[in-house]
Order: structure tokens, then sequence, then C-alpha cells
């Protein structure tokens, strides 16, 4: 029983940690961008639920809706704004701008809503449902289950989707995509809208489970999912799902293990360990494949 | 009136100059060559024309409307395809996806319609539609490239360099499509290193020098005029 409860906690962690690093992976997928204000994106969205529900008092299929939609049209935003411009620029630019975005997205959350946390309220009142005799977390399973939904979406529309293709094939040469008649920029701001919905469904999913909203709470959460992107593969879907959870089940056993000091610090270990032995990640290409 | 009108088109990378002032024509159903040494600024011009780059001065008219400056995803809305320089296959997507790229702007009627045109054209890449593009052979993935930009279903088709790194066995095969191609209605603007194979197809050519046009006239002209047979044809 003990033991079920620390897989299913695993899953859940690891699940969230996956739908962030989604995000990195797509974005990074087609501009070689590493979003740094990924994360931050998740924190807007948690905000936004708690402004919705417990400030102006709608209900939590409200509160879900306008995080998702306010995470998308924030990515859509910041690449319009802070990425599309630095197109033709070196990466290191657009590195250092994506960190300035993060910064800006945090200071600018801590003084519309101040330092101390804002309590998120529940979105349902089903904690537990019963499978088979066991009593198990409603927002782990919730967790569980969209994730994997998420997951086998986002992967029939990168492979089956004309949408799909054409990032692919951005991915692989914007100049050859461009001959296609295929529109880059547009292409581009799709893939940040669907990077962002994903981060905006973390958001839900984080508050649900942590019923809470601070304005760095997406830095810690934006590094571990970025780790994990890494760990996977990054540029890869299943590589973000497989490192996401392994980051997430390397958490909770240390945890259970009575060790949760060192749940960060195994996390990087984990990271340097599998990029000394497979610089490219778990699932990921060689770089020569790429150019 | 010419089909493609080229006036006086200046383009720089910062501060290097590589096309100077050149100027050229090409009629309806005529097969075109561009040839001159690397660095000459043939790609260079092809890439303008296509609107990977913008020109810094001079005009480029298609059928009479100017697409000087126009971005490359709506030029080849008008019927100007290019197959690029080094062949930039989709390495990691099959072939049928690189040519349903390819008609990205057409309706999936017509591009079901274009399909069987390109894989009578290449019975081969029919053979390995399901295959990676990047595991295909230097003459399969040009075939490929061809293949995809006539999925646009382009009346202006502009070849960068078709034979590059190609067996003399393939050269000869890629120029009879190029050939087969005109004959079936595409107009050709053909880039070569390959001067002797391109001037022997093209009904006429233009000869580019450090950015600017030394020399024009009929395929076969050229094919016989000394200065061309040293520059070019090896004497
Ligand atoms: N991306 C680039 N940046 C700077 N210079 C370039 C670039 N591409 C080409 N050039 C220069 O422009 C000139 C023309 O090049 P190009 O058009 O590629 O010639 P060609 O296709 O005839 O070999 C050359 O001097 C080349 O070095
Ligand atoms: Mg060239």
């Amino acid at each position: 029983m003990q033991v079920l409860m620390q897989v299913l906690n695993g899953l859940q962690l690891g699940s969230i940690y996956a739908l962030v690093a989604l995000g990195y992976t797509m974005v990074y997928g087609i501009i070689l961008l590493l979003n740094f204000a990924h994360g931050d994106i998740i924190m807007v969205g948690a905000y936004i639920s708690w402004l919705v529900m417990a400030q102006l008092g709608m209900p939590p299929v409200v509160a879900m809706i306008l995080s998702v939609l306010g995470c998308t049209l924030l990515g859509v935003l910041i690449d319009k704004v802070a990425y599309a411009p630095l197109r033709n620029a070196p990466r290191l630019s657009i590195l250092i701008t994506a960190i300035g975005v993060s910064y800006f997205l945090e200071n600018g959350a801590q003084l519309v809503f101040g330092a101390d946390a804002k309590v998120v309220p529940a979105f349902t009142d089903v904690s537990t449902i019963q499978l088979g005799g066991a009593s198990l977390s409603f927002a782990a399973v919730a967790t569980v289950v969209v994730t994997a939904v998420a997951t086998v979406v986002l992967t029939l529309l990168v492979q089956k989707t004309k949408l799909g293709k054409a990032m692919r094939a951005v991915s692989e040469d914007m100049g050859a995509a461009r001959l296609m008649g295929i529109n880059v920029n547009n292409t581009i701001s799709f893939t940040f809208a669907v990077g962002s919905a994903l981060a905006g469904i973390g958001a839900i999913l984080y508050t649900m489970a942590y019923t809470q909203a601070t304005p760095t709470m997406g830095m810690m959460l934006g590094t571990k999912a970025f780790v994990a992107a890494v760990l996977g593969g990054i540029g890869s879907i299943p590589g973000a799902v497989v490192g996401g959870l392994l980051v997430g089940f390397a958490e909770v056993i240390v945890t259970a293990l009575g060790l949760s000091v060192w749940k960060d610090a195994v996390v990087f270990l984990l990271l340097i360990i599998v990029l000394i032995v497979r610089p490219t990640g778990i699932f990921g290409r060689t770089m020569s494949e790429k150019v | 009136m010419a089909m493609l009108s080229v006036q006086d088109l200046h383009v720089s990378y910062g501060a290097i100059k590589a096309v100077r002032g050149i100027s050229f024509e090409i009629n309806e159903g005529e097969i075109v060559t561009l040839i001159g040494a690397n660095g000459a600024g043939k790609s260079t011009t092809l890439n303008t024309v296509a609107g990977l780059l913008k020109p810094e001065s001079g005009t480029i008219e298609f059928d009479g409307a100017s697409i000087a400056g126009v971005q490359a995803h709506k030029v080849v809305q008008r019927g100007l395809a290019l197959c690029p320089e080094g062949r930039r296959v989709f390495t990691q997507m099959s072939v049928a996806e690189n040519l349903e790229m390819g008609g990205y702007t057409r309706s999936d009627a017509e591009n079901r319609e274009t399909l069987e045109r390109v894989y009578d054209h290449f019975p081969r890449l029919k053979e390995r539609r399901g295959q990676v593009a990047g595991t295909l052979s230097g003459g399969e993935q040009q075939m490929l490239a061809m293949g995809r930009a006539l999925m646009s279903r382009p009346r202006l088709l502009m070849l960068d360099e078709p034979s590059m790194g190609l067996a003399p066995i393939l050269v000869e095969e890629i120029f009879s499509i190029i050939k087969q191609l005109n004959e079936s209605g595409t107009t050709v603007l053909l880039v070569e290193q390959n001067a002797n194979m391109a001037l022997s197809i093209a009904d006429r050519a233009y000869v580019l020098e450090t950015g600017t046009i030394k020399k024009t006239g009929t395929g076969a002209e050229l094919l016989v005029d000394d200065d061309v047979r040293k520059a070019y044809l090896g004497g």
C-alpha cells in the first residue's frame, strides 16, 4: 500500500514535470531556444486560477479555461515581443533575452501580487477515488491521466497533422520550409501557443497538488522540467515524458528515504550522470543529424 | 512580355556585395541557364528571386507584378519554385512527407494529382515513399528536392546546381528529366557549374562573373564561344 502510494506520488510529480518539459522541448526543437521564461508562464497560470476563484468568486471550470487561455496568449506574446525581433540575432542574445523575460515576469508578479504566497482554492471537492479497494488521490490520478492524454494528442499533432509536419520542417531547415510556402513566423507562434497551453495545464495540476501561487514558484519547477527535458534528450517528445517521470520518481524516492533535503541535489546529480554517459540525453539525436 | 524580368539587381551580405547590378529575362517555355564560377553570385540571385534574401535595389517582376522583397512563402504561391543548392530535403521526414511539404500551399485534391505526375517523373521516389529522406542516396535526394519543388505546381522552376556531387550517369538522368519537365510546359531557370551540360540543354544563357553579367547568348552560341570555353569548359 505504502509502495503504491509512493508510485502514484512519483507519477504525479513526474507528470507535472513532463508537461512542463514538453513545452521546453517543443520550443527548443523549433528555434533552438532554451525558453527560460517557460516556468514563469506556469506561475502566471497559477495566479490566474487564484484571481478567478479566490478574488472573483467564479467557478473552477472558468479558472481552468482562463488559466490555459492566459498562458497560451502570454507564450505567444512573449515570442512576438521578445524573441521574434531577434530571429536572426546570435543565439546568445535570445538566451539572455529569455532570462530577462523570466526576471520580468517574476518581479512583475511580485509587484502586482506581493511576495507572500496566495492560496489557490481547490478545483474540486473530490479528494480521493476508490480503485479496487485502494483509495487514491484524485489530484494524482487526474494529473497522470491528463498528462497521458496530452502526450498522445501532442504526438499525433506533430506526427500526423499538416501544421505538425510544418513544425518539423521549420525545425529542420527554416529556409527550405519557407520555400515550401510555410509561414515560419506563424508556425513558431503556434509552437509557443501549444507549449504554453501545456504550461497552463501544468499550472492547474500543480496548484491542485500544492495549492499555492508565489512569484518564484516557476523557477524551481521550470529548472527541474528543464533538467527533465535535457535528460530525455531536448527536442524529443518521448524524451520529455521519460525525463519528467525520472525526475519525479527520483525526488519521491529520495524523500521517502527520509533524505528530502537532498532531493534537488539528486535531480542535478542524475542530470550530470546521464550527460556523461549519453551527452544527447536518453532519446536525443546526435547533433550532426540536425545540421 | 517576359515571364521573369530582373533589372539592375543588387544584393549584399552586410559589406559584401554579392550581386552588382545584374539584369536578365526569362520567357515562358524557355530553359535559361546562369553559369559562372564558384562565388559568382548565382545562388544569391536565385535566393533573392525566391524571396529568401532581400534585394538592396533593382526590380524583380514575375508575370508583370513586382516580387522584389516579397517573402519566400508568398512567392511560391505565385507559381515560382526554387529547388535550392545542396538539395536541403527534410532529412528526418519521409519521402512522402517531403513531397507533402512541397504541396503545402495546394489543396489535398491538387496534391493527389500532382503526386501522380511527380511519381511518373521519378518512379524511384514512389518505391521509396516511406523511407526517411536522410537515408536516400545523393541522386535520390536530388530527385526528391526536384519533386518537392514540383509539388507546388510552379510555372517557373529554378534549379540551383542540381548536378552537384552526382555521378555522371545520374547527371545525365537529372538533365534529361529537366528537359522532360520543360517539354511538359514548365519554364526553367537553371544554375550550374557544369556549364557544358547546362549550355547544351539551354535555349539561352547568361555568364555571371563576380556579381555582374559578362556575356549572354543562346546555349549553342556560348558552347562554341572562345572565352566561355577557356573559362568554363576546360578549353
Ligand atoms: N551567407 C553569406 N554571408 C556572406 N557572404 C556570402 C554568403 N553567401 C554567399 N556569400 C558571398 O557572396 C558571393 C556570391 O556567393 P553565391 O551567390 O553563393 O555564389 P555562387 O552560387 O555563384 O557560387 C560570394 O563571394 C560568397 O562568398
Ligand atoms: Mg551557389
